[in-house]
């Protein structure tokens, strides 16, 4: 039997991170992620690794990306508005192949916004973000055990693709507590040839993001786009709840997901035959799983916490036979699973 | 000069540095740069540090800068070199990352990272080549451009009600608690330039010796943008800059001054 430790989300991400061998951190205070960085300043100097509160979330994806091209495992976090300022340093990465992971516990936006949970940043981090053509893995936890399960996988999968990955839990997730599971620590790391270590024994490595002439760059931008066919063929994750014998699909992520899942019990009950389809990664979207679906069912319901962000990758998905309504609450107000509940009555009755 | 009165015609005197790429340089003739990136080659190869060594380059005419050496070398967003190296110093404290930038890149979008990097003490050394104008981009004002400079984007001079005035780096940097060497030299003559190699050399001594930030601001011509010819753009820097930019070392911590004494020979 594995022993649970009751665990805030931030922190959960946290020792996921140190789990998977985060070996430098770097961060700026924003709310709602303070618990990530604070638990950091403590943990990271613990087990002999690097920790460094910076001076702006700009000059922390920097410092991200001086470690990872060194062949280290490194993180920052941040919500929002900071995640704004690091798509400069997340272009560069995905532009030089470095492997990161970076955390936006999102708030409500734009602008200053406030602080409240929040998912306006799904197309910042699903169609790129930064300057130019690229994209980052991007995967969605709905529970405190899946940001620490998550985090993990955000680092594997960051060395596999040498590219940046984001962790995107929204701010109340981040602040919720819940029982989690802990795991093991990794313990095979994978080569990292290409990186900055010292020119010793070999020649010198060069990381960089640029070519004098353009027909030198678009190879290299080439391999880039062929890698994000790659991982859209490859690192596709979702859950698919009670989708057998629904006659609506509820498709949502992070806290929507759980007042979606509340929503579905009270549907349930009602005798209403409603299901959920979760995308746990948002980048790769699962557009096949999800039009596959939609040539069996014809009704859903998208439940997001942004003003019809999700909606967009859910309806390009969609057989041309299927309808999409959104329900949704935005800038930092949680929905609840009433409202939700509301939405499907109005579609099935 | 010794070796010179055998007058055998073999004896090698002067030579590409052992730790310098045969890649040609992208300068414009008369440029600066050249001189600087020798005199850093030189002082990797004295101090052997050419396996440890880490060229942290930034944007702008020192884009390329990890081409000319044999170190490791990555690239920087317009800026951000500060931040780079004190993570790799961080993360592996036996390199050696230098910063190399211009005065576009450290002395305006930098100047967050440059600070908190002094600020926090971070061991890494710091080359900024420092020429008052924007170079790859054609000549607009930097934040060293002097008053009543041209630049094509002070068309009438750079005038200080509307543009502001220009930044003394070192006198800025030498009041932070973190910084151990900061000095300020040019390469405008053959006596210049040695003495900004001595600068060069211990900056990196002082970061093996772990004792804090090191920073070298070197004056350099830019004849293109200055559009002066070369030779005029030397005297140029001589005329206008010495007088703005003092030579000379700002910030010599106890450790540093011992360190010196110590001689060149790490």
């Amino acid at each position: 039997m594995s022993e649970k430790t009751l665990m805030a989300g931030n922190i959960a991400i946290a020792e996921g991170a140190i789990l998977a061998g985060c070996h430098a951190y770097f961060g700026y205070p924003i709310t709602p992620q303070n618990e990530l960085l604070e638990h950091m300043s403590k943990r990271m100097p613990e087990e002999g690794r690097v920790f460094v509160q910076t001076e702006s979330e700009l000059s922390a994806i920097n410092m991200v990306y001086g470690a990872a091209a060194s062949g280290c495992r490194a993180m920052t976090s941040t919500s929002s508005p900071g995640f704004s300022l690091q798509q400069e340093g997340i272009s560069y990465m995905a532009g030089a192949e470095i492997p990161a992971v970076v955390v936006n516990v999102m708030r409500g936006g734009p602008g200053l916004g406030d602080i409240g949970g929040a998912q306006g940043d799904y197309f910042q981090a699903t169609k790129g973000g930064g300057h130019g053509d690229y994209h980052i893995i991007t995967l969605a936890p709905s529970s405190v055990q899946e940001m620490m399960d998550l985090t993990m996988l955000a680092f594997e999968l960051a060395d596999k693709y040498r590219n940046p990955v984001a962790l995107l839990p929204d701010g109340f997730l981040g602040q919720a507590v819940e029982p989690v599971t802990m795991r093991q620590p990794v313990t095979k790391f994978p080569q990292k040839p290409w990186a900055i270590t010292g020119a010793v024994g070999r020649p010198k490595n060069i990381i960089n993001s640029f070519a004098m002439d353009p027909v030198d760059y678009r190879p290299r931008v080439e391999l880039l786009r062929q890698k994000f066919e790659k991982i859209k063929q490859g690192e596709v994750r979702y859950e698919g709840i009670n989708l057998d014998d629904a006659s609506l699909v509820i498709v949502a992520y992070g806290s929507a997901f759980r007042a979606a899942m509340t929503a579905m019990k009270m549907a349930r009950e009602d005798g209403l035959k409603v299901g959920i389809f979760r995308p746990v990664t948002l980048f790769p979207f699962p557009v096949k799983p999800l039009s596959d679906l939609s040539r069996k069912i014809r009704r859903f319901l998208v439940a997001e916490l942004s003003c019809g962000q999700l909606i967009e990758d859910v309806r390009l998905s969609m057989s041309a036979e299927a309808q999409v309504a959104l329900v949704n609450q935005f800038a930092g107000v949680p929905i609840s699973a009433d409202e939700i509940l509301e939405a499907v009555e109005k579609i099935i009755k | 000069m010794a070796h010179l009165e055998d007058n055998k015609l073999e004896t090698v005197v002067y030579q590409r540095p052992e730790s310098m790429e045969e890649h040609p340089f992208h300068f414009c003739p008369g440029c600066g740069h050249g001189i600087v990136f020798r005199l850093v080659a030189e002082v990797i190869d004295e101090l052997k540090i050419k396996e440890r060594a880490i060229c942290v380059a930034s944007i702008g005419c020192s884009v390329n800068s990890y081409h000319y050496f044999k170190s490791d070398g990555l690239e920087s967003a317009h800026g951000r070199a500060p931040a780079v190296a004190t993570a790799i110093k961080r993360c592996h404290p036996h390199l050696v990352p230098f910063t190399y930038q211009g005065d576009g890149d450290l002395a305006a979008i930098g100047t967050a990272e440059i600070v908190h990097a002094c600020a926090r003490g971070e061991n890494i050394t710091t080359i900024f080549v420092n020429n008052a104008i924007y170079g790859m981009t054609g000549g607009q004002m930097a934040p060293t451009t002097l008053p009543g400079m041209y630049s094509t984007s002070t068309p009438g001079g750079r005038e200080a009600s509307l543009a502001g005035h220009p930044i003394r780096v070192c006198e800025m940097l030498s009041t932070l608690e973190g910084t151990a060497y900061i000095a300020r030299v040019a390469v405008h003559s053959p006596a210049a330039v040695r003495k900004a190699k001595q600068a060069i050399k211990l900056a990196f001594r002082v970061q093996l010796a772990n004792l804090g930030m090191s920073l070298v601001e070197v004056l350099s011509p830019c004849p293109t943008n200055w559009r002066v010819e070369p030779i005029k753009a030397m005297e140029w820097l001589a005329e206008n800059m010495l007088p703005h930019y003092p030579l000379g070392e700002y910030k010599v911590i106890e450790a540093v001054a011992a360190l010196k004494k110590e001689g060149h020979h790490a």
